[in-house]
């Protein structure tokens, strides 16, 4: 979090140095109410309300997923919908063909999507800026037509899809089906946020953005572009297919037309909504991606995408750098 | 929660002690007040099928007749439509929004077949009645096991079934040639064929597929012109549907040629394929068609007309979905009559299922609507046409499907 909103204001050996600031207390006080705040909702809402939070929860760790690679790695990827799906197929193959448990599931659905990301970055290497984000676009658009395609279609359901069922609370906790589901949305999403802000905060954070900013002067560091680069999407599209794992069993439905391009372009809204490159921000995008096209409809039936557009674009007006920035700068004024 | 157990079985029980089973179940059902009933739909108000979105603005206006007209047993319809993009999980998000939310007491004339699908257990768990889908899949006819879900429009597999009838009666030994593309759509064509030939299928078909990304067809329809089929059945959409009416002629091929009621339009396949190649191929429909001078004076079209005029002053009459949505609509309010002062989930599925021999103003002379406890396809029956160069024309009588 610290590292979103202080690095572009200070320079990071001060940050480092400046970070044992903090008192282990104030850390533990804000984990808390970060998990209490998250907590509630499970049991002040109705059902429905609580599935449509799910669903934003793990909107919003697909566009963590984006915000890694985008954001802060710099490679504009239009294509994380493609992961998504993946990843959702991947849980939904295992489980209805292969009786698989949910959880067993989801490292192999986690290593299938970030191999597939690892391949993919490297044509990135080669394509940057919009070259780059004209070729993911492709492999989103192609994605679902590939899982329509007759050689996987005993796999895949073709067209039809594949059915399965959320996983079962387990007896000893009192909950009903959506609160268990939107527990386990919230538990696998809190280590993946957890882990991402470990890896942006570390040395290959750090190398990450600085490849984004300068790669001239990156590689005369010593970094090895390819390498990171390449590892950067394969992170990426694992954190952003197990958001598709999730999606299927929340769901319990995944068929082609679930993850047309619209998908891809609905994480990276969230992105740019949420704030590029922020950790936080990624949480707002992925509330606005869920919530935002409901307001919208509410005010108008006829014609909810103009709206939609109108919403956005009065977003990216007021807020500029995203909802993360309007958090830097509160930050930034109540520090001063 | 459990005050609230406690005071429906209170009620329940002062009901049976009472012995008026009339009353108390309609105070009790979901969404329905002493003068309101509200269902549910969803449509694709927004993204690349929104052309479908006329059919909900066409039903809202048949329900605000309805309610300008008194409603139905005193009651007023609440029609509520929400956008699911055409996109599954969104239908979901929709419908648990309806049905949780909202609380309505039913859902109607939801679009599409993916997003059906993905809702089609939800609401079959839950028990909501999930009525006259605007899809035409086969799936949605199995009450054994998905007793709330029903479908309206002839399904591709009726329709199938229907061609099947006319040519083994008018050529009983033919060989015949299937051309559909791979998947569900495509798929019904050829169990509608099964069903009517049964053990001859596998002897006199010859089914060759396609796939919707191919770039053209040309090479299946020569391989199908090889065999020296006397029939062509094609279960296609209508970019292809052109390229094959095209093709056939060239060759010089002359079958008995179906094609799908989903590739017919004059402007989208007749005309790129060559108005005067296309003479001869026959498909079927179950609608009256604005266009179609027969109907210049007929009564029922004349009340759509009216109707039209009065709540959906701009729409394109030429658009057959409005005449689509008028015969669903008018099913759908034949069964809030039939319900009469109970309303609740049961008896609107109980009523739903025993609809008999309707008749609807926008559908052809002699297609009756009918639907039993075992009989969850309302529609069955159509009726043959022919392309003569310049528009579709009607012949033979009306035919229903096989009893599969």
């Amino acid at each position: 979090m610290s590292a979103t909103e202080d690095v572009p204001a200070t320079p990071v050996l001060v940050q480092e140095a400046a970070r044992p600031a903090l008192p282990a207390w104030q850390l533990g006080a804000i984990l808390a109410l970060g998990a209490a705040v998250a907590l509630v909702p499970m049991f002040a809402l109705e059902s429905f309300q609580l599935f449509q939070l799910t669903m934003a929860v793990i909107m919003a760790l697909a566009v963590l997923g984006l915000n890694v690679v985008t954001g802060y790695n710099g490679q504009i990827s239009l294509g994380h919908g493609a992961f998504y799906a993946v990843g959702a197929y991947c849980t939904a193959v295992l489980m209805s063909h292969g009786d698989w448990s949910f959880w067993a599931t989801l490292p192999v659905s986690a290593a299938v999507c970030a191999g597939l990301g690892f391949l993919v970055g490297f044509p990135a290497l080669r394509l940057g800026g919009l070259y780059l984000a004209l070729t993911t676009f492709s492999l989103a658009v192609a994605v679902p037509q590939i899982l329509k395609h007759k050689a996987i279609e005993d796999w895949t359901g073709g067209v039809q899809g594949l059915f399965l069922v959320k996983p079962d609370p387990p007896s000893w906790l009192p909950l009903n089906a959506d609160q268990w589901m939107y527990l386990v949305a919230l538990i696998v999403s809190a280590a993946l946020f957890f882990l991402a802000w470990n890896l942006i905060r570390s040395r290959i954070g750090r190398a990450l953005m600085a490849i984004r900013d300068n790669p001239t002067a990156a590689e005369a560091m010593g970094m090895d572009i390819a390498s990171l680069k390449t590892r950067a999407f394969a992170v990426s599209a694992m954190i952003t297919g197990v958001a598709g794992s999730l999606g299927a069993v929340a769901i319990e439905f995944v068929a082609p037309d679930s993850f047309t391009f619209a998908v891809s372009i609905s994480l990276f809204v969230g992105m740019v909504v949420g704030g590029v490159a922020s950790i936080l921000g990624s949480i707002f995008g992925g509330l606005f991606v869920l919530f935002v096209p409901n307001l919208a409809e509410e005010i108008s039936k006829a014609a909810p995408g103009v709206i939609y557009g109108a919403i956005l674009i009065g977003f990216l007006f007021v807020l500029p750098d995203g909802f993360a920035g309007l958090l830097r700068r509160l930050a930034a004024r109540w520090r001063r | 929660m459990p005050t609230m157990t406690t005071r429906r079985s209170l009620l329940a029980g002062a009901a049976g002690v009472l012995a008026a089973p009339n009353i108390a179940p309609a105070q009790e059902a979901p969404g329905v007040t002493a003068n309101e009933v509200r269902i549910g739909s969803t449509n694709a108000l927004s993204g690349p099928v929104s052309s479908y979105s006329v059919i909900s603005r066409a039903l809202s206006g048949m329900f605000k007749r309805l309610n300008d007209e008194g409603g139905v047993n005193g009651r007023k319809v609440n029609f509520l439509v929400y956008d699911d993009g055409y996109a599954p999980p969104k239908t979901l998000e929709q419908t648990r929004r309806l049905v949780e939310q909202d609380r309505v007491a039913f859902l109607f004339n939801q679009l599409g077949t993916p997003t059906n699908s993905a809702i089609h257990r939800y609401v079959n768990q839950r028990k909501v009645p999930h009525l006259f889908l605007a899809t035409g899949a086969d799936k949605w006819s199995n009450p054994k096991e998905y007793p709330w879900t029903m479908g309206w429009q002839p399904s591709y597999r009726t329709e199938a079934q229907i061609y099947a009838k006319h040519f083994t009666a008018e050529k009983p030994n033919a060989r015949v040639a299937l051309l559909y593309q791979n998947d569900d759509f495509g798929k019904d064509y050829v169990n509608g064929l099964r069903d009517v030939l049964g053990p001859r299928f596998d002897s006199a078909v010859r089914a060759v597929s396609h796939e919707a990304t191919d770039p053209t067809i040309d090479s299946q329809i020569v391989s199908l012109a090889a065999t020296g089929a006397e029939v062509l059945v094609c279960g296609i959409t209508p970019r292809f549907a052109a390229q094959a009416i095209r093709r056939v002629h060239d060759i010089g091929w002359k079958p008995m040629f179906f094609m799908t009621n989903v590739s017919i339009s004059g402007s989208v396949v007749m005309q790129p394929a060559g108005a005067e190649k296309g003479i001869g191929v026959i498909t079927s429909d179950y609608r009256k068609d604005q266009g179609d001078p027969a109907w210049a004076d007929d009564p029922g079209m004349n009340e759509w007309r009216e109707f039209m005029r009065k709540y959906v002053p701009d729409g394109e009459l030429g658009d057959n979905n409005y005449t689509y949505a008028y015969g669903a609509g008018t099913t759908m309010i034949h069964v809030l009559r039939q319900c009469g002062n109970d309303l609740s989930r049961e008896n609107v599925m109980r009523q739903a299922s025993n609809i008999s021999a309707l008749e609807a103003p926008t559908l052809l002379p002699g297609i009756k609507v009918g639907t039993s406890p075992t009989n969850f396809s309302p529609i069955r029956q159509m009726q043959l046409q022919r392309w003569d160069g310049r528009s579709w024309q009607r012949f033979g009588s009306i035919i229903e499907g096989a009893q599969v």
